[in-house]
């Protein structure tokens, strides 16, 4: 018994040995090649991120995403949504090819601000308006800085899929919506029609919209954009009714027809009052906000961020291109950079 | 088998008394809700002061954050250690140090799955991610252990510290994930050390509750023998008890794993790396495959850090201490072959990278199966889904939220008190106040409604399966993977599928609570059955009863207990699902609980909605919980 027990005891202290000496010996294997090629920097160890290797389709398209990589470091905080994901991969590529070294992470919105006050975060590219967020880290405690418009307008409003409104062409006036409200009955509705809000934290006062406009609706959450886009797909797949909440720049809006219906025109101030809102959702100028101390001394990478301007248009292409194409970030981002050089060349430092 | 013997008489006539006792009280209670329904139903208000007092448990987190800053760092350090050994490695390396433990504690077997299981890793395409994953969840488990056990030991040894750890381990448990994934990010910011924290919280409490159990485990004798002997409280300790309960220290650690690898997932969302983020994106794409892909990897760590951990437990039982063929130098020289064998690789092979040209995408594939199957059955399950809510879903929740609420409480405390007992019935009414005193009366209503209706036809989906699987064995076995899949798969996966075939309704978050609930109700029903003794089996057959006689009144009663224990378990991991519910259309308490993570002026009332999750499962549990002691109570007094 003692004997197998010391065999144990040696078999355990040698697979020990064993790690430590092969650690030591491989990690100074990896650090040769890694300094070497000098390609992204940082070499394999800590950083988490997904390094943009050796491109192997360096072939496909002109533009490079490589760079020095010595510049200094950004770190670019992604939303969850693929709109955010095709301003970070364009936004990525650009700054590498200046030579700096880009890490990204996906997060939630609310976490996200955080990263400002641990260093974790120093650019959000694309912000859907939080006043207290903003009010606390911009305003309170001037950790953040308003970096200026992205160019991307955000539209809020009513949707229907394309083919209602070429069979049911009043439909797209919100008068006409309790004269199809059987239509839209669901399992969640009861004896109403159902009208499908979105993931239940966005911006939203549809319930008030259809209370105030004496709609025969009901306001059932999908729960999350996923279920939405999932929703809408089938909707308009099945040729099944679907009325619901939804929003541009959004990449479905590439893959399928989505009709706006029309709600009385948003004027400033109408949805003040959230209780008594009649009227359709303002237009979102959606904006940039950096870490005030990473500004500060980003130097050409500041100035790029607040150059950084594009159009719905342009990110709904790359966003088409990730989602649908099924292409990866960074070629969607080089066959964007190749088409589009005379919206991206007013970005860069004029130095 | 003595329940039915002639000294019950007197048992149940006392029974027949509170038989007759429930069912007037129910009778009034009826009568009662024909009266009074709809009036003194707290509808739900959003802005309920208590929210935003609630809000200030957050202000203050953010303004003493510093406190916790080494934690933080200390966390951060702990992730990155394990992130730094990996990335020293290399791929090689890392399949020959699994591979090598795997030859150590068991042979030749478990090095080829192992050594399978981390390649087919890499040619997903999905290396870099997984080891991240496996990185944060070596972190938490590390850490899981370090207090766990000590808690466990303690636990096992005194009551009274039992007494204490047993309810908070049960709120770390039933606590809804993203409930906490908020406080714990105003606490530790985001990122490695936070996902290591909220891990940690959920992975925890089986590390400690099955150390205790195997502690407890140990047999009186030994223990006695050892002190007999003259063996300090130490020695009994370090010599006996815990070599004893090495096994059990494996499964609880196994347990861990497995809980920290389904959370490292959630995690994602706030900032960590690995599977989790690239679950997350696949998501925002409503992308099947990708996300199947990612959630195969989590499976495929899975199966190996079960099958390791098994492994190693067995290995550490002095009590299954198996001398091997060939003898010791073999058992001893193989894993180390193994392990030199990764070590020398990257003087060979690129190391660092994965090699590209064995990769292989599943994603396409998956995502035609998948439209295939949403295209084909769509609409039957469109209609079953009408069917089920118009029948049971819709009027289970109209009682429910069109009662006055104290005629709510009543009620449930009856309920209690007739399937377990006075105490169950004091807990009832208690969760049930608080509830009402947090203001979110109306959802909880609303999500009780819900989770009843997914307990129930996991019970009645989960019975009829395990029934069939206790009569053949082949069923048992080819069932065992798919219940193996829908346990470890992450819900993110199947949750798009599963829009596709019931819309964003209450009844999708139903069914996705159904495939993650009924593996272990199916196998509880299974042993349950299994275990009826053969010589009743065969008393009941040779007296003529036929096989719905037999399973009715012989193997169904007889395996109660183990009925009892599957809804219990059952009802926690279907409240475990209301906020991923949430995602597909749940609603109530489950968008409370998403709300105040997503919006910082709405953290109270998620904080308040997943408080109130926490207190639905703890009635819950307890009420299932003492239905199985009473009849053990019963069955003990009268055998």
């Amino acid at each position: 018994m003692r004997h197998v027990r010391l065999g144990r005891w040696f078999a355990g202290m040698a697979v020990v040995v064993l790690v430590v000496t092969g650690c030591a010996k491989s990690s100074g294997a990896t650090e040769a090649p890694a300094t070497a090629s000098a390609a992204t920097g940082g070499g394999g160890a800590a950083s988490s991120q997904p390094s943009t290797g050796p491109a192997a389709s360096q072939g496909v398209a002109k533009a490079t995403c490589q760079g020095s990589g010595d510049k200094g470091d950004v770190k670019m905080m992604i939303n969850q949504w693929v709109g955010a994901e095709a301003n970070v991969a364009v936004a990525q590529c650009l700054l590498q090819q200046m030579g700096y070294k880009v890490e990204t992470s996906t997060l939630a919105e609310q976490p996200a601000w955080q990263g400002f006050d641990t260093g974790e975060v120093d650019v959000i590219l694309e912000n859907w308006g939080h006043p207290d967020l903003e009010k606390h880290y911009i305003a309170d405690t001037k950790l953040a800085t308003d970096a200026g418009p992205n160019g991307v307008t955000g539209i809020i409003g009513w949707y229907v899929p394309g083919w209602m409104i070429d069979k049911y062409p009043d439909l797209a006036d919100w008068h006409n919506l309790n004269k199809y409200a059987d239509m839209f009955k669901t399992s969640e509705s009861g004896d109403k029609g159902q009208f499908l809000g979105s993931d239940p934290t966005f911006v939203q006062y549809d319930e008030a919209l259809i209370t105030n406009l004496g709609l025969n609706y009901k306001d059932v959450f999908s729960g999350s954009e996923a279920a939405t886009i999932k929703a809408f797909q089938a909707a308009d797949k099945n040729k099944t009714p679907l009325i619901g909440y939804f929003y541009d720049p959004q990449w479905l809006q590439n893959e399928i027809k989505l009709v706006q219906i029309k709600l009385p025109p948003y004027t400033p101030g109408c949805d003040k009052d959230l209780k008594k809102v009649a009227c359709d959702y303002p237009p979102y100028i959606l904006n940039k906000i950096v870490r005030t101390k990473w500004l500060d001394s980003a130097g050409a990478a500041g100035t790029f961020i607040k150059n950084f301007k594009w159009g719905n248009k342009d990110q709904n292409e790359v966003a088409d291109l990730i989602t649908n194409k099924k292409m990866s970030d960074e070629d969607a981002a080089k066959q964007w950079i190749d088409e589009h050089p005379d919206v991206w060349q007013a970005w860069m430092p004029s130095s | 088998m003595t329940a039915v013997g002639l000294p019950m008489t007197r048992r149940l006539d006392a029974r027949g008394i509170r038989r007759a006792l429930f069912v007037v009280l129910f009778g009034a209670i009826v009568l009662t809700w024909l009266i009074f329904h709809d009036q003194m139903t707290l509808p739900h208000d959003d802005d309920y002061p208590l929210f935003k007092s609630l809000n200030s448990v957050r202000d203050w987190a953010n303004d003493n954050r510093s406190i916790l800053e080494p934690i933080r760092t200390g966390l951060g350090a702990i992730v990155s250690f394990f992130n730094d050994l990996i990335a020293s490695l290399g791929w090689p390396g890392v399949i020959g140090l699994a591979g090598g433990l795997a030859m150590l504690f068991s042979g030749l077997r478990l090095t080829i799955l192992v050594a399978a299981g981390f390649a087919s890793l890499g040619v997903l395409g999905l290396w870099d991610p997984a080891m991240e994953t496996l990185a944060l969840m070596l972190a938490s488990v590390v850490i899981a252990i370090v207090i766990g056990l000590p808690l466990g030991i303690l636990a096992g040894r005194s009551d009274r510290a039992t007494a204490f750890l047993s309810p908070i381990l049960d709120v770390m448990q039933i606590m809804p994930t993203l409930a906490y994934l908020v406080p714990v990010t105003a606490l530790f910011f985001i990122g490695a050390a936070p996902a290591a924290v909220a891990t940690l919280i959920y992975a925890l409490p089986p590390a400690v509750r099955i150390t205790s159990l195997g502690i407890r485990g140990v047999p009186g004798t030994s223990v006695e023998a050892a002190r007999s002997l003259g063996s300090t409280d130490r020695q009994v300790l370090s010599k006996v008890q815990i070599p004893l309960a090495m096994r059990a220290i494996g499964l609880g650690i196994n347990q861990t794993i497995m809980l920290a690898l389904s959370m490292v997932v959630i995690t994602g969302l706030i900032g960590a790396p690995g599977l989790g983020r690239n679950l997350t994106i696949a998501l925002s794409k409503v992308n099947v495959g990708q996300a199947f892909e990612a959630g195969l990897a989590i499976v495929i760590l899975a199966i190996i850090m079960d099958r390791l951990t098994y492994a190693a437990s067995e290995w550490l039982d002095p009590r299954t201490r198996r001398l091997r063929r060939g003898g010791r130098w073999i058992s001893i020289g193989a894993p180390l072959a193994i392990l030199g064998a990764g070590l020398i690789a990257p003087a060979f092979v690129n190391a660092t990278q994965f090699p590209d040209a064995i990769q292989v995408s599943l994603e396409d594939a998956v995502n035609a199966m998948a439209e295939w199957i949403t295209d084909t059955f769509s609409p039957i399950t469109i209609a079953i889904k009408d069917v089920i809510t118009a029948v049971v879903l819709n009027p289970l929740e109209a009682v429910l939220t069109s009662a006055p609420w104290w005629l709510v409480i009543t009620f449930g405390a009856l309920v209690a008190w007739y399937v377990s007992g006075r105490r169950p019935a004091i807990v009832a009414a208690i969760c049930l106040a608080i509830i009402v005193l947090l203001g979110v009366w109306n959802h909880a209503m609303v999500t009780l409604a819900n989770v009843l209706v997914a307990t129930l036809l996991c019970l009645v989906i989960g019975v009829a399966v395990g029934v069939q699987t206790a009569r053949h064995d082949r069923l048992k076995a080819t069932l065992r993977p798919i219940l193996d899949l829908a346990q470890t798969m992450p819900a993110f996966v199947y949750l798009i599928p599963a829009l596709a075939l019931f819309q964003p309704t209450r009844f999708t978050a139903i069914v996705a609570a159904i495939i993650f609930a009924i593996p272990p109700v199916i196998r509880l029903v299974d042993i349950g059955i299994r275990s009826v003794p053969a010589t009743v089996v065969e008393a009941a057959r040779a007296s003529g009863a036929t096989d719905r006689q037999l399973l009715w009144k012989v193997q169904l009663p007889m395996s109660m207990r183990a009925l009892l224990l599957a809804a219990n378990q059952g009802i926690v991991m279907v409240l475990s699902m209301v906020v991923i519910g949430a995602l597909v259309g749940a609603g109530a308490l489950g968008y409370d609980v998403i709300t105040g993570f997503a919006q910082g002026e709405d953290f109270g009332k998620g904080l308040a909605a997943g408080i109130a999750i926490v207190l639905l499962g703890i009635m819950l549990d307890r009420i299932t919980q003492g239905a199985g002691s009473r009849r053990r109570a019963a069955t003990a007094r009268a055998g």
